[in-house]
């Protein structure tokens, strides 16, 4: 046989990392790029279904490598059978012929649609929630919801050498010194040392009340009650961020107002007429009764479609003002995935939104228009504005 | 040497002298070990020392997904170059790597003897590294992020070269070079990316106009040799378990080996061993499809169109001619279309013409889109697209925030 040389090695890439760290380049940019997009990944039914759960998997559109490509989805192409073929005959489910195009040099995956990435609920939570702030923040403290709290209070002569204090240690040093005649830093003792200790405290938490009402008659639909539902999702959890515990109230309404558990509020539906006062005057009565306003903080929010009876109109102003004279926030989001002028004939095109925007005047009331899943980041940063940027409502 | 290297090696000077016994050629082979990460990132860079760039991360972490499903279990990397390096999974089975080191022999013998590859560089390794190096020096000096957005709008129109370079192409073909040689304000830094990646994607076509070819020789010798191994039984059973697996069928695209491999089989059988080695020197995809793919073949393979019919996928024919002629249109410049740049002075103002060569196959205007913006990140003046879209010819011109189009 002719000689055929050739080498054989195997070293050490334990080092090498070049692949690891693209891809890590590559998870970076999936996050700039959906920072980028947060409106359209905040309303993904994948996390507001998650319920928080830990890791949620999101198909983000972005990120392709972009160049000049054929059209391949109205071409024809060639495929192999692992038996014969029937002309008719189905072919497996639709990949998208663009990706199969047999171009492709070395480092071209198998072309995708999307990429899927792992994202958890506080990755995104933390890119959304990055720039928005709880303006009028007196946080008031409830004497009785309180958390173990570490105070650093005492010092004393045992104690562990992690905890010494220095500072006290070279008083005592230097005091003992000079009372014994000595230069004051002649030497430290061991009876010198002095400790820093801690006690627990209980110290009062801040905790917030948020009720959420809801127009649940017959206009607001599954489109719609989504959109409250996203909003409600991503509120909460911001609020959660801010206060130990947040408890929640759901109030749905029609011309009457009822308390129900979020499951029920979000998917039962009513119909009838519309009277915003009824859920208004409730809570008022709720935050009257249980939740006195000097030791909570209170957020309020109501959704609707902007639909009211007109009689109930000057009710419901100087109701939402007795609401504004209690709570730290009050936001209302008109819901309104139909253009006005498809209403019904007798439908007055006054909405609420017209009327409080007409007659309150407030600091801590805001408002906002919700005309499809794209605004529910708009809403959230109109209801929790970045630090600074104070606008009253925004559409 | 360990003892497992050892056996390898002497696996391999085997398989190596009856590949050259059989008439098989081939630049010095340097067989390297790796384990798994490693050999997807050389997958998925294409080569061992190239630059960094995002995509090749995303490239590496769906490889990696993909051989983590059991997909692709056995792995062969090797490069066009002299010596021929070639990367093998250490973590294979003897059987395994001398199944892939045949296969790897015909790869080698191929990159030597192709027409395709004859003014290709084969010290690429080193031209690679010493461009990586470069554009290691521009993220220090420039930002990452400034770096990074060039390779990314100079990554999109790279693949756009004209296949032969030369006093003879038609001006305007090579569209890396047009930008190279007439974008205005082009930093000298953004000029030497634009010439790398042009280099990088003349480098690299020849091997995509061969696939079919490359891997079929490939299979078909990796075939042969280990059949010639007399195999106690165990083995020879892993061994056809292993070959079925690279010729299988594949559910919804070409599969190149069994493709490639049944041709050639095909080929061997009809005009004999020694127009088979005349093939693999002298044909390409487009070619060898054109002269070889016979209706027998193309029943025997099943092979069929098929098209979107009512929202459907769903075979059209069945027919030799159909499926030829389809197979060839994909193949034709690999499948890219083929833009030129017409005008640097559209309108007297410094703009950029572009035209699509249209021949029946539009566009993906998603992806025109975004290209256009890229396109227009190296030009920085208004840049126009000539095409024919929805059955029109429409003008798409991008001015650096959005792409507007009108019919023409």
């Amino acid at each position: 046989m002719p000689e055929t040389p050739f080498l054989i090695s195997r070293e050490d890439w334990s080092l090498h990392r070049q692949g690891q760290m693209d891809q890590e380049r590559h998870q970076a940019r999936i996050r700039e790029a959906i920072r980028a997009n947060l409106a359209e990944v905040v309303s993904d039914e994948a996390i507001i279904a998650s319920d928080g759960r830990k890791v949620v998997r999101l198909p983000i559109k972005v990120l392709k490598e972009y160049r000049f490509r054929l059209d391949w989805q109205k071409q024809s192409r060639v495929g192999e059978g692992d038996g014969p073929v029937r002309e008719g005959q189905p072919v497996g489910p639709g990949r998208k012929a663009q990706e199969a195009a047999g171009a492709g040099g070395p480092g071209e995956e198998p072309g995708e649609d999307w990429f899927e990435t792992d994202l958890s609920v506080e990755e995104l939570e933390e890119m959304l929630f990055a720039d928005l702030s709880l303006p009028h923040l007196e946080p008031k403290q409830d004497p009785q919801l309180t958390a173990p709290h570490h105070e650093w209070r005492d010092v004393r002569r045992q104690g562990i050498y992690a905890n010494v204090d220095k500072r006290r240690t070279l008083m005592e040093a230097i005091k003992r010194n000079r009372l014994a005649g000595r230069p004051p830093l002649a030497g430290i003792r061991r009876e010198d040392l002095r400790f820093r200790t801690w006690d627990e405290a209980e110290t009062p938490q801040a905790n917030a009340v948020m009720i959420v009402m809801m127009d649940t008659s017959g206009s607001m639909g599954a489109g719609e009650k989504y959109i409250a539902r996203s909003l409600c999702f991503w509120m909460v959890r911001f609020l959660r961020t801010r206060y130990a515990q947040v408890k929640l109230h759901f109030v749905a309404h029609t011309t009457e107002a009822k308390e129900m558990d979020e499951e029920s509020f979000f998917t039962k539906g009513e119909s009838g007429g519309t009277r915003c006062s009824s859920a208004y005057e409730y809570a008022l009565r709720l935050i009257d009764q249980q939740y006195p306003p000097d030791r909570h903080n209170l957020y309020a929010f109501h959704f609707s479609d902007g639909d009211n009876l007109v009689s109930d109109n000057p009710r419901a102003v100087t109701l939402m003002r007795q609401l504004l004279q209690r709570c730290a926030l009050v936001g209302y989001g008109q819901i309104e995935t139909q253009p006005q002028y498809t209403a019904m004939p007798y439908y007055q095109p006054n909405t609420l939104l017209n009327l409080f925007r007409q007659e309150i005047d407030h600091p801590r009331f805001v408002t906002a228009v919700i005309q499809g899943r794209s605004d529910i980041y708009g809403a959230l940063r109109a209801f929790f504005p970045p630090a600074g940027a104070r606008e009253r409502g925004t559409g | 040497m360990a003892a497992d290297l050892q056996r390898l090696a002497g696996a391999i000077e085997a398989v190596v002298g009856r590949a050259r016994a059989a008439g098989l050629d081939f630049f010095e082979m340097r067989y390297e070990l790796c384990p798994p990460d490693v050999l997807y990132t050389f997958g998925a860079y294409g080569m061992p020392t190239r630059f960094s760039h995002w995509s090749f991360g995303k490239a590496y972490y769906l490889l990696k997904s993909q051989a983590n499903l059991g997909l692709t279990k056995i792995y062969e990397l090797v490069i066009n170059s002299d010596p021929c390096y070639a990367f093998l999974l250490e973590s294979n089975s003897l059987l395994e790597n001398t199944l892939v080191a045949a296969h790897v022999v015909a790869h080698a013998d191929f990159f030597k003897h192709n027409w395709r590859f004859q003014r290709t560089n084969r010290r690429m390794l080193h031209a690679m590294s010493a461009f990586a190096e470069r554009v290691r020096g521009y993220e220090a000096r420039l930002g990452r992020d400034t770096v990074e957005r060039f390779l990314d709008a100079a990554l999109a129109v790279a693949e756009q070269i004209d296949p032969f370079p030369g006093p003879r192409s038609e001006p305007g073909r090579d569209l890396p070079l047009f930008l190279m040689e007439r974008a205005p304000d082009l930093a000298d830094w953004q000029r030497d990316i634009l010439a790398g990646l042009r280099e990088e994607a003349l480098y690299f076509r020849p091997q995509m106009e061969t696939k079919i070819l490359n891997e079929g020789w490939a299979t078909f010798w990796h075939a042969r040799i280990m059949r010639e191994m007399d195999l106690p039984p165990a083995e020879a059973l892993e061994f056809a378990r292993l070959h079925a697996t690279v010729v299988a069928p594949h559910p919804q695209h070409l599969n190149p080996y069994r493709l490639g491999y049944h041709l050639l089989e095909s080929i061997e059988a009809r005009y004999g061993r020694e127009q088979l080695f005349e093939v693999r020197a002298v044909e390409t995809d487009l070619s060898l499809v054109r002269n070889y793919l016979t209706p027998e073949l193309c029943e025997e393979l099943n092979l069929y169109v098929y098209a979107q019919k009512g929202g459907q996928w769903q075979v059209a024919s069945t027919g030799w001619t159909a499926v030829r002629d389809t197979l060839l249109r994909q193949l034709e410049n690999c499948g890219l279309p083929y833009i030129y740049a017409e005008d640097d002075n559209y309108r007297q103002q410094g703009e950029l013409y572009l035209r699509h060569g249209y021949d029946g196959i539009e566009l993906d205007v998603t992806h025109l889109t975004h290209t256009l913006q890229h396109v227009h990140h190296i030009w920085r003046r208004p840049v126009h697209l000539e095409t024919v879209q929805g059955g029109q010819r429409t003008l798409y011109t991008c001015n650096g925030e959005k792409v507007t189009s009108r019919v023409l």
